[in-house]
């Protein structure tokens, strides 16, 4: 990427907020119509981190809706980057840390695309990602920070990293450019209609990212009243007018956990990380068949998972309210 | 031996790790952890000494206790949030480094060299990879901004000469260096291995052992080093595991998650 076209130009940023429809408006509709609203080469930003309130649903419609192209950014990337670049969507990933979790190993899909050179992993620190939203939830074109600066990190993302000595203190500082997704992708407990969402736990950086992105594709486990947002505004966390789609889909990051509803299918990751370490190439085409292209709908994706599995990523996930 | 102590096969390799470092610790301090063996020498820590000392989780979370039994596979997962004071998004939490609130930034290494350099992105050459790490996460934030301590094994593949890759940043090649290069605060302050407990020389900042575990000769850290180390001038032998301490991380991972 050239470093002229590495940020947003404000204007334009200025002028695809304003295009858009801000109204008070209802946006409900089903994952095959939020996954038209993304384009093949779109800079697509995924909300939660890791295994943690990963919009799988909605990755699962573009993956089924054979996008291509995509450039996709998110702090930390886990088994849903395996698949994005196994399926064709992407070879592109902008994240701090890329595998599927601690327990299982490096990532032998992420190794086998990127070593390869069949995809790219541009690795930034955790805090770097994250502020480069925030320049972009911001509206600046970029955001003075102290980290990167001396380390192999900093250097091989190259030019897209600069330094300057600050003006008021005469320090040396390094200058991260604002991340403008053109659509952010977040799941929530739940969102009225309009998309007025309110997410419980962990925010990770989904705030700044749906400020950050020129549209907001909602995934929710429920939807509830405008009246019910109204009763605890203090609550909600992302503002209807940054959203373009709400789409109800239960279990909606599964296999992975949404906080106070379920915790991460172990079971069924222990598996999809023995099927992808034995071969990268076919265990992901052979899961992305059976769980992926397969089904006929979520509802369906989720009775593949099974019956068991997600009464026992319940019950764990609600145990996070006993005392 | 204290007659607390146990005989040395009745303990992991991680057991031993997590004990030494969270000896390392002070009550009232706030130690940024990483999952497995920091979080639970962090924990360890607050149950035996320091129960004013705070854990803060890359995830968002500050000051959790967390549920014997139920150790999170990540430092982003909802077990990381149980029993804590507050959530915040990742950003703040990582700012918060910045801001100057941690005393001790503590994790776990794959590669680390004899200026206290961590890779955790590329074997081989970064153009042409022999194994594509899974990269920096917040390493590279922590080792930036604050002091660390670093729990690893002790192989002479992990210890190296040189890092092939700067994820996060040590005393880079000296003690000068690091501040030359942009990063006045902070540094690696201890490495503590299942061989020996490690610090860095004053004047070079090169790795230097500042005790050994019972048992363990100073021919062995060497042989298992791919470089010279240093020696303090009187190394000591570090009082094994006690009972107490072991019961306590037992009790924590009885599935032994972290310490098989």
């Amino acid at each position: 990427m050239s470093t002229e076209t590495l940020v947003t130009p404000y204007q334009q940023l200025r002028k695809a907020t304003l295009d858009r429809d801000r109204g008070l408006r209802e946006k409900v509709m089903s994952l095959e119509a939020a996954a038209k609203l993304v384009s093949d080469g779109d800079h697509i930003a995924i909300g939660g981190c890791t295994m943690s309130r990963t919009p799988l649903a909605m990755i699962w419609a573009l993956i089924r809706a054979r996008k291509t192209g995509l450039t996709v950014s998110r702090s930390i990337t886990s088994t849903e980057g395996d698949l994005l670049f196994a399926s064709g969507v992407s070879s592109h990933v902008i994240t701090s840390w890329f595998t599927q979790g601690i327990v299982w190993g490096v990532s032998k899909v992420m190794r086998h695309y990127t070593e390869n050179k069949l995809a790219r992993f541009e690795e930034w620190s955790h805090m770097s990602i994250g502020l480069r939203y925030r320049a972009g939830a911001m509206g600046i074109p970029f955001m003075p920070s102290r980290s990167m600066i001396g380390s192999d990190v900093g250097k091989r993302v190259g030019e897209e990293l600069k330094t300057m000595t600050c003006p008021f203190t005469g320090e040396r500082v390094v200058l991260l450019p604002a991340l403008n997704p053109d659509v952010a992708l977040i799941h929530v407990q739940r969102c009225d209609a309009y998309g007025n969402a309110q997410l419980d736990g962990l925010q990770f950086m989904d705030i700044d990212m749906a400020m950050a992105a020129t549209r907001v594709i909602l995934t929710t486990e429920r939807i509830v009243s405008n009246d019910q947002i109204r009763r605890t505004p203090d609550l909600t966390r992302i503002p209807f007018f940054t959203v373009e789609a709400v789409v109800e889909a239960p279990m909606g990051c599964a296999p992975h956990e949404c906080y106070g509803l379920y915790e991460p299918f172990f079971t069924h990751l222990d598996d999809y990380a023995e099927r992808t370490a034995k071969d990268p190439v076919k265990g992901c085409r052979q899961y992305l068949e059976e769980f992926y292209y397969g089904p006929k709908s979520w509802p369906d994706y989720l009775a593949k998972l099974g019956m068991e599995a997600v009464l026992d990523a319940c019950r764990r996930g609600r145990s996070v309210h006993n005392d | 031996m204290t007659e607390h102590s146990l005989p040395a096969s009745t303990y992991t390799a991680s057991e031993l790790l997590a004990v030494m470092a969270a000896r390392l610790l002070k009550d009232g301090q706030i130690v940024f952890a990483g999952v497995g063996i920091p979080l639970l020498a962090a924990t360890l820590a607050q149950r035996n000494f320091a129960p004013h000392l705070t854990i803060l989780f890359e995830g968002g979370t500050i000051g959790p206790f967390i549920v014997p039994g139920e150790l999170p596979p990540s430092t982003n997962e909802q077990r990381c949030t149980r029993r804590s004071n507050m959530v915040l998004p990742i950003t703040d939490v990582l700012l918060l480094l910045q801001r100057g609130y941690v005393d001790v930034g503590f994790m776990g290494g794959a590669q680390i060299d004899r200026f206290g350099n961590l890779n955790s992105s590329f074997i081989g050459d970064a153009d042409n990879p022999k194994i594509r790490l899974p990269g920096t996460g917040g390493g590279n934030d922590i080792s930036s901004l604050t002091n660390m301590i670093v729990a690893m094994k002790h192989e002479k593949r992990r210890f190296v000469a040189n890092v092939d890759f700067i994820t996060s940043p040590g005393w880079i090649k000296g003690r000068r260096t690091r501040a030359e290069a942009g990063l006045p605060q902070g540094g690696m302050w201890r490495v503590v291995t299942d061989l020996a407990i490690l610090g860095f020389d004053e004047a070079s900042c090169e790795m230097k052992v500042l005790a050994l575990h019972q048992g363990v000769t100073r021919e062995q850290v060497q042989d298992n080093t791919g470089f010279k180390l240093l020696f303090e001038e009187k190394v000591e032998t570090a009082e094994p595991p006690r009972n107490e301490e072991l019961a306590v991380l037992r009790e924590l991972d009885p599935e032994r998650l972290y310490t098989a």
